[in-house]
């Protein structure tokens, strides 16, 4: 069966492969797949002029502890950043996300990948992902409304929302 | 004070459905207790070692009459009539059902309440001073500020899954009664000499099992860069903490493993891109929530000197009381009043559901509908007129909420201890009672003056033992209830973390060990000394003589 993940709302096939290197297996030396590829960061830095060589689109994969940073010259290029959650407390991809919308600019599709559920989405989805790969087992098609918990929010983030206080109710009387 | 508008009670009333959700599919078997947990401890429920535990959100202690009174319905139909107070102003009721926590929250939010954030390791409930917006040594009304905070902190998406709980204070006064040393962060509301409006920003002090006292990072904070400041300090902090060990994981770690110079570097590069940016409060922003804030109808002054200098005069109960409980105010003619939860033989902050409606009546009658929590687990009436205290101190005396006792050893603040909480080592409620019971002569009780007694069951330290003049922590030792004590500690802007004087005691000597150091104190002071100020004075080794020379064979190592 192929993989799904969520994209802009909807439930899609996966067409990516993604290439984490084993322990022991070096970065410079690992097989690179054919098709869409998103790869960890060490091979990126090792394979980065072959990887923009190929016709088929790149992608790299974040762990919490990488720095956005380091890939922010590349993001032009990049048609997906994978951020992993290994457990979903652990929470710093939430900042990852932020930094690569809001610092860097980043516009290609940004996805959670790992331990990732319908009650983190709306979370998730404020601080700049578009896409996401639930935890395996998972069932993305329940997962949906969950998007859609909150209708309004207080704080700016990285979806685009201003803060409530820079977005006047309609018919607001106090903001004229 | 503040009243929700629609956006608000959206926010809550999703909030409800959302976690209605999650409880459904978690009774149903199709969320894990692991899953589960963060969502529950995000609205509030802790399992505890009875049953679950629930949180409410008091936001930096301020409630309406209406919204107490809902308390006590959720007391009286949810739990067994009664609830608890805590340091950080909410409200715990301890014998709520699972099943029917979405029911709590959705009545909670009927009256504009819930439990969003009260556990779980994001951003928490501010706090702030008790006697916001009418201390008269108040430079700023801190509380527009907090609720500022408040809507900011509430379901920020990027900072939900941190290292660890957050906890921001803020005082706007002189003194510090919001222990925003010993906070995450620290703000202390000021005017420059230009009249400008900004902040002191304090970071890593913290409480618990490293007590630290926090460090400025900033002096001067203009106040409409307050969010996007917060917002450096929080992503710092989400990218940096420690998550590899919970005991090393709250910021005043991050802050004492870099220095707070390289720490503050570190937000000021951060922050360097988020200035002046879309999160920058505006002047219509602090208008429109200040104006939550403003003063009552106060009355113009009448006889309120001489009707309270009456009563004093004719009685000498009332007047210790006024001594103790009642504070200044700002507005002429009106004082502040504290309702002590600290009646021996009641846990301390515990109240019933008649006494909350009676407290609820109280504020109706003597303060425009509003109080306060205290950070020591007290109720206050803000907004009392002089002339009515000798009425406002008889209702409170007959429902048991008139001891004379602010600031004083019997005021206990304590956590719910070993009775209640899953995570304590020793029981604390037993102790603070037997203490109380052994201080209860009020004219000793007055002769000692003030002294501040905490009481904490573990090393998550919420009794706050390590400011106390004298503190207490439950320990155990092979199994066993050991308590260990320690003196000096002091809140405040001069806040001081206390020194252990020696090996821990069993429960039973505890009263006895106390007044030891009573003792101590009484022998050696100086006049117009406090216990603290002594035991700075003299520091550990008279009081060690009096409480080990006599007891050693009892002191457990």
């Amino acid at each position: 069966m192929p993989r799904h993940v969520i994209r802009h709302g909807r439930v899609i096939g996966d067409i990516w492969q993604v290439l984490v290197p084993r322990p022991g297996e070096r970065p410079e030396a690992v097989a690179l797949p054919e098709g869409p590829l998103a790869v960890s960061l060490a091979v990126w830095k090792a394979r980065r002029e072959e990887l923009l060589a190929r016709a088929t689109p790149v992608g790299v994969r974040l762990e919490p502890g990488d720095d956005p940073a380091a890939i922010a010259a590349d993001l032009p290029r990049l048609a997906l950043v994978a951020v992993h959650f290994p457990r979903f407390a652990d929470g710093r991809g939430y900042s990852t996300a932020y930094l690569l919308r809001r610092r860097h600019g980043y516009r290609g599709e940004l996805r959670a990948v790992g331990d990732v559920t319908r009650d983190q989405l709306f979370y998730l989805q404020r601080s700049g992902f578009d896409a996401f790969q639930l935890r395996d087992g998972a069932d993305p098609h329940a997962a949906l409304p969950s998007l859609r918990d909150f209708s309004v929010a207080y704080q700016a983030a990285a979806d685009g929302r201003p803060p409530r206080f820079r977005s006047p109710l309609p018919g607001d009387p106090r903001h004229g | 004070m503040y009243r929700y508008d629609a956006i608000d009670a959206t926010l809550v009333a999703e909030r409800v459905a959302q976690f209605r959700d999650q409880t459904r599919r978690h009774l149903a078997g199709e969320l894990s207790e692991d899953d589960f947990r963060p969502l529950r401890l995000q609205n509030g429920l802790y399992v505890q070692r009875h049953s679950p535990m629930l949180r409410v959100a008091i936001p930096y202690g301020q409630l309406s009459s209406a919204q107490l009174r809902k308390l006590a319905r959720i007391a009286r139909v949810y739990d067994r009539g009664y609830g608890h107070f805590t340091t950080r102003q909410n409200l715990q009721l301890n014998w709520p059902r699972l099943e029917q926590a979405p029911e709590i929250l959705a009545e909670l939010a009927e009256a504009g309440m819930h439990a969003i954030q009260t556990s779980g390791n994001c951003i928490r409930n501010v706090t702030t001073d008790h006697f916001a917006g009418i201390a008269p040594d108040e430079h700023v009304d801190p509380r527009a500020l907090a609720e500022i905070v408040r809507q900011w902190s509430t379901f920020h998406p990027e900072f939900a899954y941190l290292p660890r709980k957050f906890k921001i204070a803020l005082s706007g006064a002189e003194a510090d009664r919001a222990a925003t040393l010993v906070h995450d962060i620290g703000l202390h509301a000021r005017r420059n000499g230009a009249g400008e409006l900004g902040l002191r920003v304090i970071v890593g002090g913290g409480l618990g099992r490293t007590p630290v006292v926090g460090a400025v990072i900033r002096e001067f904070l203009p106040w409409r860069d307050l969010l996007t400041y917060l917002e450096a300090i929080l992503r710092v902090y989400n990218r940096h903490g420690r998550r590899d060990n919970a005991y090393k994981a709250r910021i005043k770690i991050l802050v004492k493993a870099l220095g707070p110079e390289a720490f503050r570097d570190q937000v000021e590069a951060e922050w360097a891109p988020l200035r002046g940016g879309e999160s920058t409060l505006t002047d219509e922003e602090l208008a429109r929530v200040s104006a939550h804030f403003a003063p009552p109808a106060y009355e113009p002054p009448g006889d309120d000197d001489r009707a309270l200098a009456c009563h004093l005069a004719a009685d000498r109960a009332f007047a210790r009381w006024v001594g103790r409980n009642v504070h200044p105010h700002r507005q002429p003619g009106y004082r502040a009043v504290t309702l002590s939860l600290k009646k021996t033989g009641v846990p301390p902050g515990d109240l019933t559901a008649e006494q909350m409606e009676l407290v609820a009546g109280l504020a109706e009658r003597f303060s425009f509908g509003e109080l306060r929590v205290s950070h020591e687990q007290n109720l206050i009436l803000a907004d009392v007129r002089g002339r009515d205290l000798h009425a406002l101190w008889q209702r409170a005396r007959a429902a048991g909420l008139a001891t004379p006792n602010v600031g004083l050893l019997t005021n206990v603040v304590c956590c719910p201890g070993g009775d209640f909480c899953a995570l304590a080592n020793a029981k604390s409620i037993p102790v603070a009672e037997a203490i109380q019971r052994r201080f209860e002569d009020l004219d000793y009780l007055h002769d000692i003056g003030e002294l501040d007694l905490n009481i904490s069951g573990c090393m998550n330290s919420c009794g706050h033992h390590h400011v106390g003049h004298i503190g207490i922590l439950g320990v155990d030792k092979n199994g066993a209830e050991w308590y260990q004590v320690s003196i000096g500690g002091e809140q405040g802007l001069d806040a001081t973390l206390g020194e252990v004087i020696g090996p821990s005691f069993a429960a039973a000597d505890m009263p006895g060990v106390i007044s030891r150091l009573v003792e101590t104190y009484l022998d050696l002071r100086h006049e117009d000394e406090r216990f603290v100020d002594t035991a700075h004075r003299v520091g550990l080794a008279p009081f060690k003589a009096r409480v080990y020379g006599e007891r050693r064979e009892v002191a457990h190592a």
